[in-house]
């Protein structure tokens, strides 16, 4: 009962402020409802008990990348409203990705009433009284079972800092 | 009765010593914050051969109330041009954020919000990493120039030292192998070592790094007043001031609590496993004594009847507690142990608490301020090298000692030795480097005549 009441808590404010996240005109108000967004998605995984998701989304998404679009917001003068971008494909482009991620979302939902006894929109929580050994068994999948796959992501996340490095560092020479 | 009202009666039945727990917490910690000011002005005063507050109550004991009340019923200002909903928010959220880090935090074995938290410390770390969106967003919303300047200083750096201070834990969450808050205290009692003698590097770095994030001197850019009038805080006043002042000391507890659970044993007497030094036991009781009878000294030298019956009070209290805490003790042993380790736990908690946030007053009357690219240069080309470099030392110790069976001991020190050499060597890079950029500022004339002016 309760899990069900926090979990449609959390649900609830992600969905509304993502929504004035995207209609908002001023960009720090955007990025504020993004924050609200982001901490509410990690309030559901502090449900679900898996806490160092919670922790790293707020430390890695909240804490690290929002600061830093916040810091970049800032900077740019806010004042002069950009020229909207409008398109005639836009539109129709949009319609298309919408009607797809609803249809998936819809598929989802419809597979997941068909497998007994697995409730797909509350979703279940493992027992409260019991210590989730949570980090531990993160670091056992990822530095055991999926030790290559990880390795390779994170040359793949260092050639990109490396990349954005030189990028920049060209421009200020020229 | 509604299945609803019965689950939340429920939980208040499950949960109510956490409850109580984090009532006191929002209670207790902006009083102790803001007696912490009290005692900065105290040791301000002393390092500068005066006595301070001595008006409000005997030897200023009741100024913190005063400026509470003073700040409370000032003028509540909000400029014409600030973004009203976030000015107003931005103080609300530091002041959130530390409240809520403080929750993980284990003052003494029993006394902790959120017990059983499986990433513990990162709790703390991580929900404190969310005070720097009050100082951003304050310092936005001003819709001033000083404002806003503070606020970027204030986010570049703690974005900087963050990372620097996030691997200083790294090598000490290596040490305990675990991040769950009692379990790290409890490993550096069976490994009989509090971690800042097992990684001194981490320590070290982790101090400066938490001052760094405290926005205090020798890091104070942010509020930088003969630059920036108050930084990000200009436009502040009244009680949204003191609650950014309050979470800016609050701040201090957090991180002076993540340093001492970590590195400096958390709860623990020194020496726990030496049974001959059991006498320490003694020494909250003594300590209180000794702080009531100075105060029973003093009471008949107030000028006032009623500052002397204020001191006779302070000395009450300091008795009542020791007498409490010489109860506790025989109990050590008996099934009301867990009285005796809460009370003598919380003693030795606050009081490593206390000599760390003694440390950044004595740094901030010692040090003048940085310049920002120095600022920036320790943290980059330093702190964050030099916290990387201990990382991958402590993990070479730790297999050194498990895998060849080398003592934890002769391990540690010669990583350390590596640790510091290395050290050495970014040291020497960094002033050919900082010779070589200074030449280059020069150059620039436009950037010279700013110096110069500066």
């Amino acid at each position: 009962m309760l899990d069900s009441v926090i979990f449609y808590f959390f649900a609830g404010i992600a969905v509304v402020s993502a929504a004035l996240m995207v209609t908002r005109r001023n960009a720090i108000h955007s990025a504020i409802f993004l924050i609200t967004t982001l901490l509410a998605t990690a309030g559901i995984f502090l449900q679900l008990r898996a806490e160092f998701l919670f922790i790293s989304q707020i430390i890695l998404y909240v804490g690290g990348i929002m600061v830093l679009f916040i810091f970049v917001i800032m900077l740019v003068r806010l004042d002069v409203p950009l020229p909207q971008i409008r398109s005639r494909t836009q539109k129709w482009i949009a319609l298309l990705v919408a009607l797809a991620v609803g249809l998936e979302a819809g598929v989802v939902i419809w597979l997941a009433r068909k497998v007994p006894g697995q409730g797909l929109l509350i979703p279940n929580a493992a027992p409260a009284d019991k210590l989730q050994p949570n980090t531990e068994e993160l670091a056992k999948a990822l530095f055991g079972t999926y030790l290559l796959p990880f390795e390779i992501a994170s040359v793949l996340l260092l050639v990109a800092m490396v990349g954005a490095v030189v990028m920049a560092k060209k421009r200020t020479d020229a | 009765m509604s299945p609803m009202l019965h689950s939340i009666l429920a939980f208040v039945q499950t949960w109510w010593v956490e409850l109580l727990c984090a009532v006191l917490i929002v209670l207790v910690v902006p009083l102790a914050a803001s007696y912490i000011v009290l005692v900065e002005r105290k040791v301000m005063a002393d390092m500068q051969a005066r006595l301070g507050p001595m008006r409000v109550g005997p030897h200023g004991l009741l100024q913190p109330i005063a400026d509470a009340l003073k700040l409370l019923i000032k003028e509540d200002l909000i400029p014409d041009n600030a973004d009203q909903f976030i000015f107003w928010l931005a103080p609300v959220l530091s002041m959130t954020a530390v409240l809520t880090s403080m929750g993980a935090v284990a003052i003494g074995p029993w006394f902790q919000v959120a017990r059983d938290i499986n990433i513990g410390l990162l709790f703390v770390v991580g929900v404190g990493a969310l005070g720097p969106f009050g100082i951003v967003l304050g310092g936005w919303a001003s819709n001033n120039h000083y404002s806003i300047i503070g606020a970027l200083r204030s986010t570049a750096q703690l974005i900087s030292y963050e990372t620097a201070a996030g691997f200083a834990l790294v090598s000490g969450f290596l040490l305990a192998g675990t991040l769950n808050v009692r379990a790290i205290v409890e490993t550096q009692r069976t490994d009989q070592a509090w971690y800042v003698f097992l990684a001194p590097v981490g320590f070290f770095t982790y101090l400066i790094a938490s001052i760094a994030e405290t926005n205090r001197v020798p890091f104070d850019l942010p509020e930088a007043e003969s630059e920036l009038v108050a930084g990000y805080m200009t436009e502040y006043s009244g009680f949204r001031w003191s609650l950014y002042f309050l979470a800016e000391y609050a701040n201090m507890i957090v991180v002076a609590s993540v340093g001492t659970t970590l590195f400096l044993g958390g709860w623990l007497r020194p020496f726990s496993n030496v049974r001959w030094l059991a006498g320490l036991d003694a020494a909250p009781t003594l300590l209180l004594a000794a702080g009531g009878a100075y105060c029973v000294f003093r009471a008949g030298k107030q000028p006032a009847r009623v500052q002397s019956m204020f001191m006779w009070a302070v000395a009450f209290g300091c008795f009542v507690v020791a007498v409490i805490f010489t109860l506790a003790l025989p109990f050590s042993h008996l099934p009301l142990e867990r009285m005796h380790d809460g009370l003598y736990g919380a003693f030795w908690f606050l009081l490593k608490v206390s000599a760390y946030i003694y440390i950044f007053m004595w740094l901030r009357f010692t040090l003048p301020r940085f310049r920002f690219d120095q600022l920036m240069r320790l943290g980059w080309h330093i702190l964050i090298p030099l916290a990387l470099v201990n990382v991958a030392d402590v993990g070479i110790a730790l297999a050194l000692s498990s895998e060849f069976g080398i003592n934890r001991w002769v391990a540690m020190v010669i990583t350390t030795a590596a640790t510091l050499g290395a050290a050495m060597l970014l040291l020497h890079w960094n002033d050919k480097y900082s010779a070589a950029a200074s030449a280059a500022l020069l150059a620039d004339s436009s950037i010279a005549e700013d110096t110069h002016a500066g």
